[in-house]
């Protein structure tokens, strides 16, 4: 088992390399430069190339390439051309926050897709099936943007239930409190969608699993229809399902991007959105690969949990 | 069951009392909602309006714009001497003034300043990039007559000098602060102002706490906390949820509710900002002034200003804008005649001329560049031209602008922001000025007669010289129409009704030492 986790671990390493490749290929692709974007309208071709040198972006790209790769072995990933600081910090203050926020909405988003998908699947064409399979389409449907808009007009606006945007309260706050308080929205929208696929495939899984013989038989033993579908059941199903989970991983750190510009949650895709748009490189390259390792790590957990639950693919 | 019944709704209510309390501010901290997170605190360091409304808290310049015009005044400075030939500027230094680090403002800090942005072989340089530094490039030295008196030796004479020592980029840093934080001190600023910096979290506030030493008096409020909030409908919500008292730029769409609203306060002001499309005046229709003047008669820019922009802006009359209230121009805006603009057509000889037209997609001071873009493409269709739209996103945009439209466009849409009514026609309309030569005349614009008078302008130190030489370009480049001019924006803001003495400048600046709530 270790040796597993340690081979696919060491399967990250060349991942990233690549990726770091592509990034930087990316970057120089699109057009404009940092200099540009720190200048705007000032951008003469002449105070463009000064501030180029300045940045050391005179240098052809394959050698700023190997110097930044070289720099980062020894873990330094640069200084953020925008916001003149550090990349290292930066990324890892606003990752914090990324993770506090895709972690809670990804428990939220699996606890409530599992637990639809199976009433779904057990009720199946009963009137909680239909609500749940209308509750979970509208929720695939909503653009999260704009839910998330909806959801902070009607509680922070209109009730003043929630704080409107932002991680913690400006004044007196800063506890643990604060914080639920301030991610309940934030985390609700990136939940919703998430949430009504899981809840779509463990639906399928379930009805799937239901139709086998081991749950005719367990039935034919006299067991609790409870029994029969919790430990029976759910258990297959969630061989199938917990990968999707891993997959809704990825979603949910993608997603972060818009709905964290939308609440103002100070993490890294609201950082990359920044950071693209003022061709900030290295930033973005270290944003990048901070989300790449960290969806890696979440597929191997997923992977790992799923190897737990079926001892087939273990062997 | 009635027991339970009780405490939950106890609980319920304490709960509400609870969150509500959240979204009130406290009664001597005012919370001001920024469109953006700073890209740092060092004056010499940012280009952006966002970031300059928080700098002008922190830090003096030696001289500052006199309050609600662009007129200069004595700031850290309390007199200066300009020498016959305009090319010595000394300045006596007011005394006894400290950095929020304890370190003396003195002649020393003054060279600091200048010679860190302009010498590539200061000790410090390498805490840049320094990108408006080309302000002061007419500065050849800096030098430390006493203690309190320094000397600014100019290579030639260079009238916009005082207004862009007023202008953020003249804000003075503390060198001890710069040599103790070096490529940091951006996080970790120190200047004289009202406000001394208390703390910064990444994209979430900036805080800023009363300096009760300041030497023209300690500001009302105790801080200020400047927050981040990038998305305009947030910021809205924020605004309407109490969770800020101001709020800057606001969204035109929502300027309208917010007036109706008996807790909020609308406040505008005229800026230095002009709206425009660069004409390419070297090849294609627009090299024929007649159909130039056309495309300004065709175009309705009072429906831009008033349904486009909801009332955000005016109508612009020619480059220089009527912010700068000392240049007295009687020039009027060209008035929309749809019918004059199809004769001019005639007379040119060109039947419905082909235009491929830039638009941007968003950008610093571009307001809603999309929707204009169509809307002056619909205005001129009318006409008889026969416009294509090319949009692209904003640095994209500039890169294609700046290098010259020659070849690939008839025209760019474009806006500027300054401090002094030099800049603009002097980066962009001169024959000088061309994008080979490093300017921004992107449509290659050239009257020799132009050229001569924003010359003798810039050499002027004389303000009402200068006043009637501004004049004459307005007057001039009007008629040659080498842009088509659209609008001057009018900055907005809107407060919670508890906000008192708040004020917008024309400079686009927020200085907030005298409000108070």
């Amino acid at each position: 088992m270790s040796a597993y986790v340690a081979k696919r671990l060491l399967s990250v390493i060349p991942v990233l390399f690549g990726l770091s490749i592509i990034v930087f290929l990316v970057m120089s692709m699109i057009p404009g430069d940092p200099a540009t974007a720190i200048l705007g309208a000032y951008a003469t071709p002449e105070n463009v190339e000064r501030i180029n040198r300045d940045l050391g972006l005179d240098k052809p790209l394959v050698q700023q390439y190997f110097i930044w790769i070289g720099n980062v072995l020894q873990g330094d990933f640069g200084r953020s051309f925008a916001l003149n600081r550090p990349v290292l910090d930066e990324v890892t203050e606003r990752f914090q926050a990324t993770l506090i926020l895709a972690g809670v909405s990804l428990v939220l988003c699996s606890v409530v897709g599992l637990v639809a998908g199976v009433i779904s699947a057990v009720r199946q064409f009963g009137w909680a099936d239909k609500v749940i399979t209308f509750v979970v389409l509208a929720g695939i449907s909503m653009p999260s943007f704009w839910l998330g808009l909806i959801l902070i007009l009607l509680f922070a606006v209109k009730w003043r239930l929630l704080p409107a945007s932002g991680m913690y309260a400006i004044y007196g706050g800063g506890d643990f409190k604060d914080l639920l308080l301030h991610l309940v929205l934030p985390a609700l929208t990136l939940a919703v969608v998430a949430a009504g696929v899981i809840a779509r495939l463990t639906r399928a899984a379930m009805l799937e699993v239901l139709r086998q013989d081991f749950i005719r038989t367990a039935r034919a033993k006299g067991l609790s229809e409870r029994r029969v579908i919790y430990r029976h059941a759910f258990r297959a199903a969630l061989v199938s399902v917990i990968p999707i989970i891993g997959i809704q991983a990825g979603f949910v750190l993608g997603g972060a991007v818009y709905i964290e510009t939308v609440f103002q949650w100070p993490g890294i895709g609201a950082m990359l959105v920044n950071a693209i748009s003022t061709r900030d490189i290295l930033l973005v390259q270290g944003g990048v690969l901070v989300v790449a390792a960290s969806y890696v790590l979440f597929n191997l957990a997923a992977d790992l949990l799923q190897t737990m639950l079926d001892p087939r693919i273990g062997s | 069951m009635k027991r339970l019944f009780q405490r939950a709704a106890l609980a319920v209510a304490f709960a509400l009392g609870g969150f509500s309390a959240l979204a009130q501010t406290p009664p001597t901290v005012l919370i001001v909602g920024q469109i953006a997170e700073p890209k740092s605190l060092d004056p010499h360091a940012v280009t952006a309006t966002n970031d300059f409304r928080i700098l002008v808290n922190l830090y003096d310049g030696l001289v500052r714009y006199k309050d609600g015009t662009l007129e200069v005044e004595p700031a850290l400075a309390e007199s200066w001497t300009i020498s016959e030939d305009g090319r010595t500027y000394t300045f006596k230094l007011r005394k006894g003034v400290k950095f929020h680090d304890g370190s003396d403002f003195n002649a020393d800090a003054v060279k600091f300043n200048f010679d860190r942005m302009l010498k590539d072989d200061h000790p410090f340089h390498d805490t840049g990039p320094f990108p408006l530094s080309f302000n002061f490039s007419a500065v050849e030295a800096v030098n430390v007559v006493d203690d309190s008196t320094v000397e600014f030796k100019l290579n030639e004479p260079f009238a916009p000098f005082l207004s862009n020592l007023a202008y953020p980029t003249g804000l003075i840093v503390s060198p001890t602060a710069v040599e103790e934080h070096g490529k940091d001190f951006g996080r970790h600023p120190s200047g004289t102002g009202p406000f001394k910096f208390a703390e910064w979290q990444s994209n979430q506030l900036v805080a800023a706490e009363r300096n009760d030493e300041y030497w023209d008096g300690a500001p009302t409020l105790e801080a200020v906390v400047f927050r981040p909030i990038t998305d305009a409908n947030t910021r809205v919500a924020e605004m309407l949820a109490g969770g800020i008292d101001i709020m800057v730029e606001v969204p035109p769409d929502n300027l309208a509710a917010f007036r109706s609203d008996a807790n909020l306060k609308v406040v505008e002001q005229a800026g230095p900002h002009v709206w425009f499309a660069i004409l390419n005046t070297k090849e294609g229709p627009f090299a024929d002034k007649r159909v130039r003047q056309a495309a300004n008669f065709a175009v309705n820019k009072e429906t831009l200003v008033n349904d486009v922009l909801q009332g955000t802006a005016t109508v612009a009359a020619g480059p220089i804008p009527p912010a700068f209230n000392w240049v007295e121009s009687s020039v009027e805006p060209y008035p929309h005649d749809p019918e004059r603009a199809k004769k001019l057509l005639d007379e040119a000889g060109v039947e419905s001329p082909k235009v491929t037209f830039y638009v941007a997609e968003g950008g610093s001071g571009m307001l809603n560049p999309v929707t204009m873009g169509a809307a002056i493409q619909a205005d001129l269709q009318s006409v008889g031209f026969d416009v294509a739209i090319e949009t692209y996103e904003w640095n994209t945009f500039l890169g294609r602008v700046n290098e010259g439209l020659e070849g690939k466009a008839d025209m760019a849409e474009m806006a500027w922001m300054t401090n002094d009514p030099d800049t603009v026609p002097y980066l962009t309309l001169r024959t000088e000025a061309s994008p080979e030569n490093g300017g921004f005349n992107s449509g290659y614009y050239s009257n020799p007669q132009v050229d001569d008078l924003l010359a003798k302008a810039r050499s002027s130190t004389e303000q009402a010289e200068r006043a009637e030489l501004y004049a004459r370009v307005q007057e001039i480049v009007h008629e040659d129409a080498p842009w088509l001019f659209v609008a001057n924006w009018k900055q907005n803001a809107v407060t919670t009704a508890a906000v008192q003495g708040f004020e917008l400048q024309p400079s686009f600046l927020l200085h907030l030492k005298n409000v108070s709530k």
